[in-house]
């Protein structure tokens, strides 16, 4: 229960003396340090064979979570992705499918 | 040195805000605030302040726009009363709890209804729990002197809070009289350039975020922290300003309270007022003084108490009222701060003022033979009364 | 605070009582005075009764209150004998300066037995003489300071003239004609 100060991660529940003022968030790109991927009830299964690097999927994901690789598709960020499958549902190729479950195998 | 002159309130204030130079004023127009933002337009169109002047839409979008102005890093400053102020009531929570220190002249205004533009409390009593540093001025000179001190409090690392600089409408903010006003260069010196640890144009942070209820509260209690500093920044800076000034402040002012067995707690221009009938009541020997509440808030709960404990009837005077059947906001804080005193004043509420009731010498007289009574009676009942009031 | 001069002024809106008002001020803190000036604000219109205030003293002013027993009262318009009881709360040691043509003591019964001085002035005509239009309240100003002799003839002539060109500092046109129509409510104040 305390703030990390190199993440600016603050934990519930720490105690107001060290909270930060306003409760503001005091520095910027610190989302990578929260792991969202155990909001997931159901995921997107990449399956590269198919996957013909059209990218679409990359600009739907409202959390970032397809990783590209010198430009190209290579896979999916399971701390981060939600499940909101809206990735599985643009790609033309059937190379992201929806499945059920959360758990990344 | 100094610079005497003759001015109304709001002209003195917005001469305060063109010494400041702020970097954001955003304001909209509503009697009697309105010369304010009106004077400052001028100075910012002929070029003394490098100000950038948002013209905004409302009262909402005024509070809204300075809260985002200084949360990017600027000072920023506006004014409004009366209903104005209650337009901005859902932003001034969000200023106080993103601390950023806003300045803001609350011009004070009856709140309608009945629709009516004339002076009393309750505009900024209304909003008293916000989270605002409230200082109340009874003069021009104070009006001007509590926002060049205010943004000192305000800006202070240990407090980081909004500040509500409230002056009687019309009384104060209309009416001509002499001041001193401090040279630009004192001023620019007094209350230095605005150099927030945090701001949206300095590095990246995030203003504003969801707190959850495992954040909200300690976040509330860090926002409670910073008002109970104020106290102590507000006596650091009056200190300050007396030494470049020679005008000395305190939380509040007692005017010959120290002998005295009966008196008045009261707000505003009204406790110049009450200082004449008092003078007049010691020349017919009657021990009579007042307590004129400068810092609503923070309230300096100890330091009342203290002052009051020998007196032997008080009555406090609300320009609002509560419609609670029980006193209005001075009265029962005076009366929750004299709580754990062993013996305690007999303490009353006068109502009085409301909508531009204009208060007499002859009023506040009648006020302190009614606390003879009380002293002669040994008792006072009904604590909640109202003053030059047409009844049957 | 015995040396306290206590002024009202009764006008219609839009003939410059509160800006006579704020002259007065404006002059007497010229000469060092502490000073008050300040207007009654209503729903005021064109032509509706209104009342400012002037309050002039030797030591600091903390009352801040409507002033009720006045030492001078200043009418800006006659008409508002009629309507508004001018005299109510005189103090008879003092005066009554009312804008009229007619000698003061054609005014006894619109005064309802005030007892103190009367005076009149002819703003109109000297208002029309040297501005060629109807603003009273410039030779009002000049008639106040000569009855209370708050200020003497030049010190006021000199706090006006700084007054005027700072005032009307983009019309300098009218600057001479309104120290002119100063100058001459010096002269014909009629006690």
């Amino acid at each position: 229960m305390a703030v990390d100060k190199k993440t600016w991660i603050v934990d519930p529940l720490t105690p107001w003396q060290e909270t930060t003022i306003g409760g503001i968030i005091p520095t910027g790109g610190n989302a990578k340090y929260y792991i969202t991927g155990g909001w997931r009830a159901n995921r997107p299964v990449f399956h590269a064979d198919k996957c013909k690097d059209c990218r679409l999927c990359f600009p739907v994901c409202p959390d970032s979570s397809i990783v590209l690789k010198d430009g190209k598709m290579a896979g999916i960020d399971y701390d981060h992705c939600k499940g909101c499958g809206v990735c599985c549902n643009v790609c033309p190729f059937g190379a992201l499918e929806y499945v059920e479950g959360g758990q990344a195998e | 040195m100094a610079k005497k002159d003759k001015l109304s309130g709001n002209e003195a204030v917005a001469i305060a805000m063109r010494q400041i130079n702020p970097g954001v004023v955003a304001a909209f127009p509503i009697t009697p605030s309105t010369e304010v933002p009106q004077y400052f337009a001028s100075f910012v169109n002929d070029g003394l302040v490098d100000t950038e002047f948002v013209p905004v839409e409302s009262e909402h979008s005024a509070m809204s726009a300075s809260i985002a102005a200084s949360a990017a890093g600027a000072r920023a400053m506006t004014a409004t009363s009366s209903n104005g102020l209650a337009l901005m009531y859902e932003m001034l929570y969000i200023a106080a709890s993103s601390r950023t220190p806003v300045i803001m002249s609350c011009v004070n205004r009856t709140i309608s209804g009945p629709l009516n533009i004339h002076n009393d409390h309750s505009d900024s009593m209304g909003a008293r729990d916000a989270g605002w540093i409230q200082v109340y001025g009874e003069t021009n000179q104070e009006a001007y002197d509590n926002l060049l001190i205010g943004t000192r409090v305000a800006e202070d690392p240990s407090v980081m809070l909004p500040f509500m600089n409230c002056y009687d409408g019309f009384i104060t903010s209309h009416s001509v009289e002499n001041i001193e006003l401090m040279e630009d260069d004192e001023v620019k010196a007094f209350v230095g350039d605005y150099n927030p640890q945090y701001a949206l144009l300095k590095s990246p942070v995030a203003y504003g975020p969801f707190a959850h209820h495992t954040y909200h509260y300690e976040t509330k209690r860090h926002q409670a922290e910073g008002m109970k500093n104020a106290k102590a920044a507000l006596v650091k800076y009056y200190a300050e300003f007396e030494k470049i000034t020679g005008r000395h402040y305190d939380l509040f002012e007692t005017y010959k309270l120290d002998d005295a067995e009966l008196a008045i707690v009261v707000i505003g221009s009204t406790a110049g007022t009450a200082k004449y009938t008092v003078d007049r009541l010691r020349e017919k020997g009657v021990k009579a003084g007042l307590l004129k509440i400068r810092v609503f808030r923070p309230f300096p709960k100890e330091e009342i108490a203290k002052a009051l404990k020998d007196v032997k009837a008080v009555a406090v005077m609300d320009k609002t009222c509560s419609l609670n059947d029980a006193g209005a906001p001075l009265f029962l804080e005076v009366r929750s701060a004299l709580y754990d005193l062993e013996t305690r004043p007999y303490l009353v509420n006068y109502i009085y003022g409301l909508g531009g009731r204009d208060v007499k010498t002859s009023d506040i007289e009648s006020v302190y033979r009614d606390l003879a009574d009380i002293v002669k009676a040994g008792r006072a009942d009904d604590v909640y009364r109202y003053l030059g009031l047409a009844e049957e | 605070m015995s040396n306290m001069l206590e002024i009202r002024w009764h006008g219609r809106g839009g003939q410059g009582a509160k800006t006579a008002s704020l002259l007065l001020a404006e002059a007497a803190f010229d000469t060092g005075k502490y000073v008050q000036g300040f207007p009654e604000y209503g729903p005021e219109r064109m032509g509706a009764p209104i009342t400012a205030y002037n309050r002039i003293s030797d030591d600091p002013i903390t009352v801040h209150s409507n002033i009720y027993e006045p030492d001078y009262v200043v009418v800006v318009d006659e008409s508002l004998l009629d309507v508004v009881d001018v005299a109510a709360g005189a103090k008879e040691t003092g005066a009554i300066i009312i804008n009229s043509e007619k000698a003061p003591d054609a005014f006894q019964a619109q005064l309802k037995g005030y007892k103190g001085r009367v005076y009149t002035i002819d703003a109109r005509k000297i208002s029309m003489e040297t501005l060629g239009r109807y603003f009273p309240n410039t030779p009002m100003l000049a008639a106040i300071v000569k009855v209370t002799g708050v200020l003497d003839d030049e010190t006021f002539i000199e706090a006006m003239d700084k007054s005027f060109n700072h005032k009307f500092k983009t019309k300098p046109a009218v600057i001479a004609p309104n120290m002119e129509a100063v100058k001459m409510a010096l002269k014909e104040v009629k006690g």
